[in-house]
């Protein structure tokens, strides 16, 4: 195994370091300002919003506004909050991700440890979705989506989230295979194992860090989606960015600045635990040991 | 009936041929090594026997069974790569029976091959480690063990012990041949150490430039190479070449050659055959071993064909048990190899001894040993 890491960063004078925590300090803060503004301002009541300093700490700290904006607020016509939106998204978001980080790991085995005929052209197709913007292709989808009878469901909207994101998973995993040394491969071909057995056997259980990649990837894109939940879905699978976007530009009655704060934290929660959470196991040396000392 | 034959077999990449009608037959029990500098198609020849190249033309026989289209699972070889290939994500245990779990034999039959490979190899106390907890040794051994556990017709080992440390090569190069000779395996070895081909086979195939140069025993190989390449190739220090041209006299044939002062020397041959004497005249290359270059005391007692000459020492390198000698003949440089103790002082004219038995003479054109 390689020597770990001996020393890496550059020595620095103290000086040198005061200055440097300085401007990253001033950086966080800068970064985190809106945040802290959004939470101040989700926990106030909607008059302190209104007649006072959006900056200033509540005089009376309430959770009024979360409830409300979860379970009892008015999203177009209904009051219900954004909860059943939420669970929308969700059911949404984990086949879409599962699906593509799938496909797109089967699509960078096959084409990197079982190459055919123009499989380079092949790959430089599907590196083309990259770069096709959303509004390409709205129109040709819901052309599918009609025929397949899948038009405003949540199936319908895994499936163009599946088909948008495999680009860029197989991208991922093409790449990351084409490291993964072929003798494991062909080790496995002599014991035995089959093309479904040395995936699951052999490649998967060593992906992992590249499968954390791709799920915060799509994650993160198809839950903060708007255009394709706003187009392909219909009232019973909108998802929670439509839901938010109808919750702040309802226009009956005043506007509650406190519930549309807290309703955007909502929104933007699950991406936040996502990288949180994910980005743990986001640990290299998986490959350690398999190939030469 | 033998039991792994390689007929014919041509492989190309594309336009590029680079294994040419390759011709090797192995038996039941023999230790075949192939040797030959890098890019010579060597590990190439060993993955079709194994199934995992496609052959370009010809046949490949295991156990007289032609092995076109069969998969590498069912050829019943094994094989341990280069860079040992373990599978990361498993144990040393699971790594060694995942074969036999594809095979679908039970489990209480898979822990016994287990402990008993793990015995033969001394690895039980590492079977819950994972590759990446193993020394390169350890690893090698895994490796080892992964491919005895099968049980195979055919043993394929691809360079297995470059990645060691000398001294470990050492150690692990006498257990594959023990290994070998306790179990009478049938094993196909590739390597680029010319060392390791001599100590470990019964047959070696020198290859170069997807060509098998010369396929026989090493003792074959070292003393009587078929041409130039092999003789240079096998043998460290490799064989002196030295340029000289043929006299017959008298019905005795005899190398003249020049020394470092540019007097002539005459070499005679113990038995000339016809092929030599018809180069009378004409120049030849006498390839002689550094060994067959000794002091005169050092030379060897049973041989009758010592001729001594008078010759300029150049560098002296002692190496432990020898004495490594520089001096040129012919205009050539050449290596002597003499005893330790061997009373020899850097630019002193000396008494060599030539030991003509040894001495194989080569065609300066085509490079082939003239017999
Ligand atoms: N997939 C391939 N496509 C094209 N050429 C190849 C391919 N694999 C091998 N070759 C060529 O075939 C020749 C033989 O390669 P091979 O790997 O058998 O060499 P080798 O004798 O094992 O060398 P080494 O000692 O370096 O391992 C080389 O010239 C190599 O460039
Ligand atoms: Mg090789």
């Amino acid at each position: 195994m390689a020597v770990a890491s001996v020393e890496t960063s550059i020595r620095t004078g103290s000086m040198t370091r005061v200055f440097l925590y300085l401007v990253l300090i001033l950086f966080s803060l800068f970064y985190l300002l809106p945040f802290v503004v959004m939470v101040l301002n989700s926990l106030k009541p909607l008059s302190e919003i209104t007649g006072g300093n959006m900056m200033a700490l509540p005089e009376v700290w309430t959770v009024e506004p979360w409830i409300s904006a979860w379970a009892t607020a008015q999203i177009g016509i209904e009051p219900t909050g954004l909860s059943p939106y939420f669970w929308n998204s969700i059911k949404m978001v984990v086949p879409a991700v599962a699906i593509s980080t799938m496909l797109g790991a089967l699509n960078g085995y096959v084409l990197t440890k079982w190459r055919f005929r123009g499989d380079t052209i092949f790959f430089g197709l599907m590196l083309f979705a990259c770069f096709i913007p959303f509004q390409i292709v709205l129109i040709p989808m819901a052309r599918v989506l009609g025929l397949t009878g899948l038009a405003g469901s949540t199936p319908g909207l895994v499936l163009v989230h599946v088909v948008y994101g495999l680009g860029f998973t197989t991208l991922y995993f093409r790449n990351y295979y084409m490291a993964f040394p072929t003798e494991l491969v062909r080790a496995a071909q002599i014991d035995g194992a089959g093309f479904f057995n040395i995936f699951w056997r052999i490649l998967l259980p060593s992906s992992g860090p590249i499968i954390v990649v791709s799920v915060i990837w799509q994650f993160t894109n198809i839950w903060n989606d708007f255009l394709f939940g706003a187009s392909f879905a219909d009232l019973d699978s909108q998802p929670m960015t439509v839901a938010l976007n109808n919750l702040v530009s309802s226009s009956t009655g005043v506007k509650e600045y406190n519930v549309h704060f807290a309703g955007a934290i909502i929104a933007a929660l699950p991406t936040l635990v996502v990288y949180i959470v994910a980005g743990r196991y986001f640990v290299r040396g998986l490959m350690a040991g398999s190939v030469k000392g | 009936m033998s039991f792994l034959k390689i007929e014919n077999v041509t492989k190309s990449f594309g336009p590029v041929e680079v294994l040419h009608k390759v011709d090797i037959t192995v038996e039941e029990g023999e230790f075949l090594v192939l040797v030959g500098p890098s890019g010579c198609g060597k590990s190439t020849l060993l993955n079709m026997i194994a199934g995992l190249e496609e052959i370009s033309s010809g046949e490949i026989y295991i156990k007289d069974q032609p092995m076109g289209g069969v998969h590498p699972s069912n050829r019943n070889i094994a094989m341990v790569f280069q860079s040992y290939a373990l599978y990361p994500n498993m144990t040393v245990a699971q790594n060694i029976t995942f074969g036999l779990e594809m095979h679908k034999v039970p489990k209480p039959e898979r822990e016994a091959a287990l402990d008993k490979v793990s015995k033969i190899l001394q690895i039980e106390q590492l079977h819950d480690r994972k590759p990446g907890q193993l020394s390169g040794g350890q690893r090698q051994r895994v490796a080892m063990g992964r491919a005895l556990v099968r049980n195979p017709d055919v043993f394929l080992f691809d360079e297995p012990l470059s990645n060691l440390d000398a001294k470990l090569r050492v150690d692990m190069r006498t257990e594959i041949k023990k290994l070998h000779q306790n179990l009478a395996a049938t094993i196909v070895y590739v390597t680029h150490d010319q060392i390791e081909a001599l100590t470990l086979s019964t047959r070696i195939a020198v290859m170069n430039n997807g060509y098998v140069q010369q396929l026989g025993t090493p003792k074959e190989i070292y003393d009587t190479p078929a041409n130039i390449f092999v003789a240079s190739f096998i043998g460290s220090p490799s064989m002196n070449l030295i340029p000289a041209s043929v006299r017959m006299e008298d019905g005795d044939c005899f190398a003249e050659t020049t020394n470092s002062t540019g007097d002539v020397i005459s070499l005679k041959f113990p038995n000339p055959g016809e092929a030599l004497r018809a180069y009378n005249g004409k120049s030849i290359i006498l390839g002689i071993r550094p060994e067959a270059i000794t002091d005169p005391e050092g030379a060897d007692r049973h041989s009758k064909n010592i001729q001594t000459v008078k010759n300029t020492a150049g560098v002296i390198e002692p190496a432990g048990s020898d004495t490594f000698v520089a001096n040129t003949l012919g205009g050539a440089e050449c290596v002597a190899r003499m005893r330790a103790d061997a009373e020899v002082h850097f630019g002193e004219i000396f008494d060599f001894a030539i030991n003509m038995d040894k001495a194989v003479p080569f065609d300066p054109e085509n490079e082939n040993r003239i017999i």
